[in-house]
């Protein structure tokens, strides 16, 4: 690349090619992502055949084929078969026990309920080594900027089971003291009704949550939820849907 | 040297491998959950139930008095009058919306004490749990479901496959 130099010595001249290489390179960095996320967006939505999100029933129980909703990808599809087995049965815990539903989230690790059968005995400490939040008490005001901070630590992929009556609503304690539901903080995946649930229901709440990942099928880039960087938290809405 | 070594060491952890061995005996005391359901106990308060009289009317009478027992106030009834043509409950009025909270009920069993026809009782499906808040609204239609099985029975689990234990205490 050859340009006009204003000092006109050969130095300068390369160096100025120097800058551009990788002026160019850091560039083509950049736009990497973009190109990746265009590829893919164009095979799903032109080459590869679109995976049927909703099969409606009708009358006469014959299946008839839905809206096509969203395309399909075939790498992505057996990758996240692959990713949510593997995460499904090795769902470790924060610990985070908030109140009175903590005794329980501790008996369902004991012995006699022994969470250890669906790979989740491992509660963690430290929320960076956490894959689900189980919120098992009531959230007061005061702990909801904790719970956010907690949940913001956590790596992706991250669910949240919120675990009794308290957490999930307020309970009895429709006051001004305690938040009136969890989701007001944090996107939760499943909810336990209980005050306090019993062990078998907290690991029925498990079994639910490791349906809810076996059954998710990643059509992007996002909804695989490799690195929290690329993907940004998951809002409300992609929880609930 | 020796002496100690036998005192200090070995002797220690053949009295150690000893408690190891003699646990080996007892019974197992996990509960195979998803498979087994263990013994509830006679009195446990799970999921509501509204039911009805043996000639298919149903018990409530849309009186209110749960919904004013109830701690956590997740009992909704809406009451109307019965008429000839259109009968549900044998008394004057029927609920004609019973709406429960449930994420926000704590199963405190009141509201059962509280109906004077035994209309709303408490049985023992706990599986309760879901993905979204709304459906934790448990209107009439869900509410007069058929509890699976007889009311004292243990309830028997989605993934149940073996009939329950006995309880071991």
């Amino acid at each position: 690349m050859e340009q006009e130099c204003p000092l006109g010595s050969e130095w300068a001249t390369e160096g100025i090619r120097i800058f551009e290489k990788r002026l160019c390179r850091d560039r083509i960095r950049q736009s990497y992502l973009e190109i990746i996320r265009f590829e893919f967006g164009r095979i799903r939505e032109e080459i590869m055949p679109k995976r049927v999100e909703t099969v409606v029933l009708h009358d006469s129980s014959t299946p008839v084929l839905g809206d096509v909703q969203k395309g399909g990808s075939v790498v992505l599809t057996t990758v996240d078969t692959l990713l949510s087995q593997a995460r499904a049965n090795a769902l470790w815990p924060l610990t985070f026990g908030l109140a009175c539903c903590a005794i329980e989230m501790m008996a369902t690790v004991a012995s006699r309920f022994d969470l250890a059968r669906f790979g989740s005995e491992a509660f963690r400490a430290t929320p960076r080594q956490a894959d689900v939040m189980i919120i098992a008490g009531r959230l007061s005001k005061k702990m909801a900027p904790v719970l956010r901070q907690i949940y913001d630590q956590m790596p992706e992929p991250k669910w949240v089971i919120s675990m009794g009556a308290c957490a999930s609503s307020g309970g009895v304690y429709n006051n001004y003291a305690i938040v009136q539901g969890a989701d007001q903080v944090v996107p939760v995946d499943v909810y336990v009704p209980g005050c306090p649930p019993s062990p078998d229901a907290l690991i029925y709440a498990v079994l639910k949550l490791q349906e809810k990942i076996k059954k998710n099928k990643a059509g992007t880039w996002k909804e695989l939820r490799l690195v929290e960087g690329l993907t940004g938290p998951r809002t409300q809405e992609e929880v609930k849907a | 040297m020796s002496v100690n070594l036998v005192k200090g060491v070995v002797k220690p952890i053949l009295a150690g491998f000893g408690i190891t061995a003699r646990r080996l005996k007892h019974k197992k005391v996990t509960v195979m959950y998803p498979e087994q359901i263990r013994e509830q106990y006679p009195r446990t308060r799970w999921r509501h139930f509204l039911t009805r009289y043996d000639s298919g009317l149903e018990r409530c009478i849309g009186c209110s008095l749960c919904a004013g027992a109830c701690p956590a106030r997740c009992i909704y009834v809406e009451a109307k009058e019965n008429t000839d043509t259109e009968r549900y409950s044998p008394g004057e009025r029927y609920a004609v919306r019973y709406e429960i909270n449930m994420i926000r009920c704590i199963f405190c069993g009141y509201c059962q004490e509280a109906c004077p026809t035994g209309a709303i009782v408490l049985r023992k499906n706990f599986e309760l749990a879901d993905y979204k808040r709304e459906d934790f609204i448990y209107t009439k239609e869900r509410l007069l479901e058929e509890y699976p099985g007889q009311s004292d029975e243990p309830f028997k689990g989605h993934y149940a496959t073996e009939p329950a234990p006995v309880f071991q205490g």
